[in-house]
């Protein structure tokens, strides 16, 4: 039994890396009153542009990098949209969200399985510190030990982080006071794309080695639902994500079990899904949303 | 130097279809590069995703099977909008209208085809509305956001066709996860005779044509876009806030369940894991493209079914991936709502730094 805990606990932490990291960008980046809904799409982007650049080069390293670089570019082209144009955030998202997929569909296809082929690299293995808690990933290590520490840090302690609060309550306010609202929303936007190419990246780098259509999954859907299952606060958004990986290791752990054999695994693959939405109607009602969520601000 | 963008005090006519064909040009030279990339000849590519379509007969028929699916979810997703009801979820509800659907199709066997088509039809519908109604109860009673939830929706709904499928699904015959063919009283008439295209195809255009009726011409209609344009006026005004946005997402679910419903009966007659091809997602990108407006969404739809049969004949033909189809609506939606935005605006180059008061 104790094996199986320890299995259970394992396995959630490396299922809550990739959906921690994505959270957090996307916590970032709602904290200055934008919605990214790109965020499936830039996490597919970084995945594929990840395991493409590192299957070329022979480096993991070479692929996580290329993985950030596709990160910012899809934050810029996305925060160019609707900060300085002021395009509908749901659309503009979604739309980075499609083209994403679509551009590396068709990239995928082109470079590694015109012939029947699939891309695979050796990936990332886990380092060991003793039982199988702590053997994983140095990514994981590092979201929870440095990255969680320094969102928390950046949002409340830093001079920035007052910047992208006030701009994402009042950014009337905020230019008054000097702070400029577009410059402080594109460096959001930036960051927070760069937590969700992090993310991207650990799944293929990581978790399979390897790519196919639909690697993400909706992991960025439920990324979005735990930042506003966590109020965005990041003590709750992480009980969110333990959460949500519990019930995902869980059910994995129940596929084993000879009782469950005639159970379709597709059903228990949904549980993670509903629970998430279960989770919401429990704790999402009445939540305090950014001040400027969705508003495009102009001085005019 | 600073460049700033300032609101135009009026817009001249001609700068609206300017930009948009700036940015349709935009999308062609991406798509050229992508083609180029892939080894293909980028003119004859071109000439076969966007005409060569339109020059033949079974291309034309083709292209307007294509668009059916379209059609509908354009129309789920525009109505939804256009109430400020942010579905997102109709990928999820024209799958659950598929379900629905071949449920039906499948246990239809003895009844004649005009109580199996209005049967089958129905079914989608109520599965794609049943599919919409916990975002929806969600959203109005507790105020919980309807983006999240009917996007997490999606995924589980094609995790339920898969688990069918493995299952008690299953094709009897192959062995396959493909549902074995459903009964011939539930299949669609075709309606243009020696060709696929199907009665799904003009139960698209009546749906898009109530729409643009209730929506533009009747008084529930104008309740939904005042609850679309400002809920907190509405809401003052003593409109029915939440139970005009729970019918608006019910009836959008459905309409896009409906598309599922005419997929399975219309053409592909069987269940499968593909079923939709993005369907829904490409219905958020129709109905934007037209600006919500229904009569836009059925001509949108109508060209990326050309698009869509262009881009596998240019596959077919040069050898590149067909998925260079959906790449070029993804790439037009963000080109040309960027250039609807532009077009409001003027460029103002300034030299002098505004001063902000302390």
């Amino acid at each position: 039994m104790i094996d199986v805990t320890e299995e259970i606990i394992s396995s959630s932490l490396r299922i809550a890396t990739p959906l921690a990291l994505a959270a957090l960008g996307e916590l970032v980046t709602e904290k200055s009153g934008v919605l990214n809904l790109g965020i499936e799409g830039i996490m597919y982007g970084s995945a594929f542009v990840g395991i493409a650049t590192a299957a070329q080069t022979g480096s993991l390293t070479a692929g996580l990098v290329a993985a950030l670089v596709s990160g910012a570019i899809a934050g810029l082209i996305f925060a160019f949209a609707t900060v300085t144009l002021g395009v509908n955030q749901h659309v503009a998202g979604l739309g980075m969200t499609l083209l994403m997929i679509s551009l590396c569909n068709t990239a995928n296809r082109i470079m590694f399985t015109a012939d029947g082929g699939q891309v695979r690299v050796d990936p990332w293995k886990p380092i060991n510190f003793g039982g199988p808690i702590f053997s994983q990933y140095w990514l994981t290590y590092a979201t929870f030990l440095v990255a969680v520490p320094f969102v928390w840090w950046l949002l409340w302690k830093s001079g920035l982080g007052l910047k992208i609060r006030a701009v994402g309550e009042n950014p009337e306010a905020a230019d008054v006071a000097g702070v400029g609202v577009a410059k402080t929303r594109y460096t959001a936007i930036i960051i927070g794309a760069l937590f969700m190419a992090l993310a991207g990246a650990f799944i293929t780098l990581a978790f399979v080695g390897t790519f196919t259509v639909n690697i993400v999954n909706g992991r960025g859907w439920v990324a979005l639902a735990l930042v506003i299952f966590g109020r965005w606060t990041i003590g709750r958004l992480l009980v969110g994500a333990a959460l949500f990986s519990l019930v995902n290791a869980g059910q994995l752990q129940l596929r084993l079990l000879p009782s469950f054999a005639d159970v379709p695994f597709e059903i228990l693959l949904a549980l993670p899904f509903l629970a998430v939405i279960v989770g919401l109607a429990i704790s999402g009602r009445n939540v305090p949303y950014p001040g400027s969520y969705l508003k495009p601000y102009k001085r005019l | 130097m600073k460049a700033r963008f300032a609101l135009r005090a009026s817009t001249p006519w001609w700068r609206g279809p300017l930009l948009v064909g700036v940015a349709a040009l935009l999308t062609i030279l991406i798509s050229a590069i992508m083609i180029r990339w892939a080894g293909g000849a980028p003119i004859p590519a071109v000439r076969y995703m966007f005409i060569s379509p339109l020059q033949s007969r079974f291309g034309f028929t083709e292209s307007l099977l294509s668009a059916t699916p379209l059609v509908f979810t354009g129309a789920a997703v525009a109505i939804a909008f256009r109430a400020g009801y942010w579905n997102i979820g109709a990928e999820g509800q024209l799958l659950a209208g598929t379900i629905g659907a071949t449920w039906v199709g499948l246990h239809a066997e003895p009844l004649p085809r005009i109580v199996g088509v209005p049967l089958i039809l129905l079914a989608g519908m109520l599965f794609g509305a049943l599919w919409a109604l916990t975002p929806a109860l969600l959203r109005t009673r507790l105020g919980i956001d309807e983006v999240v939830t009917t996007l997490l929706l999606n995924p589980v709904a094609l995790l339920i066709i898969t688990g069918l499928l493995n299952g008690p699904w299953r094709n009897s015959e192959s062995g396959f996860p493909d549902s074995d063919v459903i009964a011939d009283s539930t299949k669609l008439w075709i309606i243009w005779p020696n060709t696929r295209v199907h009665f799904g195809l003009a139960l698209g255009v009546v749906v898009i044509g109530l729409c643009w009726w209730f929506v533009g011409k009747m008084s529930g209609g104008l309740k939904l876009r005042a609850v679309g344009l400002a809920p907190n006026a509405a809401r003052i005004a003593g409109l029915p806030v939440e139970r005009t946005l729970l019918i608006t997402a019910l009836v959008s679910g459905g309409i896009a369940g409906l598309g599922g419903a005419s997929e399975i009966a219309g053409v592909a007659h069987q269940l499968t894991t593909g079923i939709s091809n993005n369907f829904g997602y490409t219905g958020v990108i129709v109905a934007t493209l037209a600006s919500l407006s229904f009569i836009g969404a059925l001509l949108v739809a109508l060209m990326f079914g050309v698009i869509t049969v262009g881009s596998f004949s240019a596959s077919r033909a040069l050898e590149i991936p067909s998925q260079i189809g959906q790449l070029v609506q993804a790439v037009l939606l963000i080109t040309v709502v960027c250039a609807l935005v532009i077009q409001k605006y003027r460029v103002v180059w300034s030299t002098k730094k505004i001063e902000v008061s302390k």
